[in-house]
């Protein structure tokens, strides 16, 4: 067992060594591994960070609840604070007909023509916020039906309805994204599986001397299998770097649009487990490219 | 060691490498296979390490017959015996030591065990100073002698060789076939295929003489 275990440390370290004695050759294959998973991955951390953006807008929701028509200053601010006791609720903010409307002039540009009209035609609207752990769409929404059936509640809305469709839309586009990560993991594979098939071309003389002394196929594959390990995993590293690097790049003008929206967003980095996931991806698809190929062109060496 | 009957080799294409071969090397005789190029020399040792299959008739080598030896097994079987090539089949990039350990590297012995074996192989064949030393800046008979301990170094109870004093001079393929001589009387089956008429004569061991394929002659077996 203990053997074992050191035959295969050499093996590992040969095949590191291997790497490192042809770095240009093999510094190609990793560049070619580490762009081809740095695309998937970047994709899945932009998406990652556009559903924070939507996750903020959706906790910024607010329900605004339109009262009947002439309902006196008085009773619409007791149905404020009876709705400010009720659970799930944060804030209850009253604006009266006058002021709406007088926001509605200074907003609308319709100032002067507005000046026509003898009476207030805006109802009182009570603008109510969420509490956080209410805040989902969904629970928003069955907020908003408990408080339209209130009395001297006229409409409740809460439109989030672009929300979710930046949510539906997310959802497509990470399915697309998997997709790519599928195809371009298959790419890996086979630029894997060809850079071995060409290492095991090359050293087709000690193959077939290895074969006539009694080496296993096991034995023969087993630098193969670990050159595809390493080859994987340098990608995978790679892979981390680049789009670790490009959302550094990023993340200055970011701030800067998001501060000229008013907003504190921040781009975020490929969290350690995206990385992990990533280099133990790339490992295995440079170990499974490497057993493809070896499984193929291994078979067909033999001393002659 | 070997046993053959009625053994014949037919290549893809009709030729007959091999036609009806059948004889018996007991476990200590030194055996040396002669006939023309072409005459079924390299054929035969091909059979008898497995890198071709009899078309034909029954190889029983080292208690073993072939045509019953499934694949995975292959190895294990080589191991049993020891293969000396004409051109030595050593590898370049690789340092007298590591050539010679390598049947026991791929055994998958223990470094100390592999390092002990391998300095009493070079030892055996006069090369123990030389073993850091790359093959290629070796003569032609210390390469071969090289090829020699490799084959050695497992303790096989058979040793092959195809042609091993092909390319070397006078003198120095003395020296060669006086080490296999020296390994049969430690006990080593030994059969060597070689056209060299001046070791066959120097030898006096038995001969196996091919021709077309066909056995020609046996001067039978002999006490060694």
């Amino acid at each position: 067992m203990k053997n074992h275990l050191l035959r295969h440390l050499q093996v590992l370290f040969y095949s590191l060594g291997e790497l490192a004695r042809a770095p240009l050759t093999a510094f190609m294959t990793i560049a070619v591994i580490g762009i081809t998973l740095a695309l998937p991955a970047a994709l899945y951390a932009l998406l990652g960070n556009l559903q924070r953006v939507g996750g903020g807008w959706d906790e910024g929701a607010q329900i605004s609840l339109f009262l009947k028509l002439n309902t006196p200053e008085t009773t619409a601010r007791a149905l404020a604070g009876q709705i400010r006791a009720m659970p799930g609720v944060a804030s209850v903010r009253y604006i009266s007909p006058t002021s709406a409307l007088k926001e509605f002039k200074r907003l609308s540009g319709f100032g002067d023509t507005l000046n026509l009209l003898d009476s207030n035609p805006l109802p009182a609207v009570l603008l109510v916020r969420p509490a956080k752990h209410a805040a989902g769409a969904s629970a928003a929404q069955r907020l908003a039906q408990t408080l339209g059936k209130l009395p001297g509640v006229a409409l409740a809305q809460f439109d989030l309805e672009w929300v979710r469709r930046l949510d539906a839309i997310l959802r497509l586009a990470q399915r697309g994204v998997l997709i790519l990560a599928l195809l371009l993991g298959i790419a890996v594979l086979l630029v894997v599986g060809n850079t071995i098939r060409l290492a095991i071309l090359s050293r087709r003389s000690e193959i077939e001397v290895i074969k006539l002394i009694g080496g296993t196929d096991a034995f023969i594959r087993r630098p193969f299998l670990y050159a595809g390990l390493f080859q994987g995993l340098f990608g995978g590293l790679l892979a981390w770097i680049l789009v670790a690097g490009s959302l550094a790049l990023l993340a200055g003008p970011v701030r800067n649009l998001a501060g000229l929206y008013g907003s504190r967003f921040e781009l975020a980095s490929l969290g350690l487990q995206a990385g992990t996931i990533l280099l133990l991806g790339g490992a295995t698809l440079g170990w499974l490219g490497s057993r493809l190929a070896v499984g193929r062109h291994l078979r067909a060496i033999e001393p002659g | 060691m070997i046993r053959l009957n009625n053994v014949s080799k037919r290549y893809p294409g009709g030729f007959d490498a091999l036609r009806n071969i059948t004889f018996e090397v007991g476990d200590e005789e030194m055996v040396f296979i002669t006939g023309h190029s072409g005459a079924g020399k390299s054929t035969l040792l091909k059979i008898l390490t497995l890198i071709e299959h009899a078309s034909r008739g029954q190889v029983v080598v080292n208690n073993r017959n072939l045509a019953r030896l499934p694949r995975r097994r292959i190895p294990y079987f080589r191991r049993e015996i020891g293969v000396v090539f004409q051109d030595n089949k050593l590898l370049h990039d690789r340092t007298v030591f590591d050539n010679v350990a390598l049947p026991l590297v791929v055994a998958g012995m223990s470094p100390q065990e592999t390092g002990r074996r391998t300095r009493a192989a070079l030892d055996k064949v006069g090369l123990l100073g030389k073993e850091k030393m790359y093959p290629i800046t070796l003569s032609g008979g210390e390469q071969q002698r090289v090829g020699i301990a490799r084959a050695v170094v497992n303790k096989p109870a058979l040793l092959l060789a195809d042609e091993p004093t092909g390319n070397l001079d006078a003198e120095m393929a003395d020296q060669i076939i006086d080490l296999f001589h020296d390994f049969n009387r430690h006990g080593v089956c030994v059969l060597i295929a070689t056209h060299d008429l001046r070791q066959i004569q120097r030898m006096r061991k038995r001969v196996i003489g091919l021709k077309d394929g066909e056995l020609a002659v046996d001067s039978g077996s002999q006490a060694a």
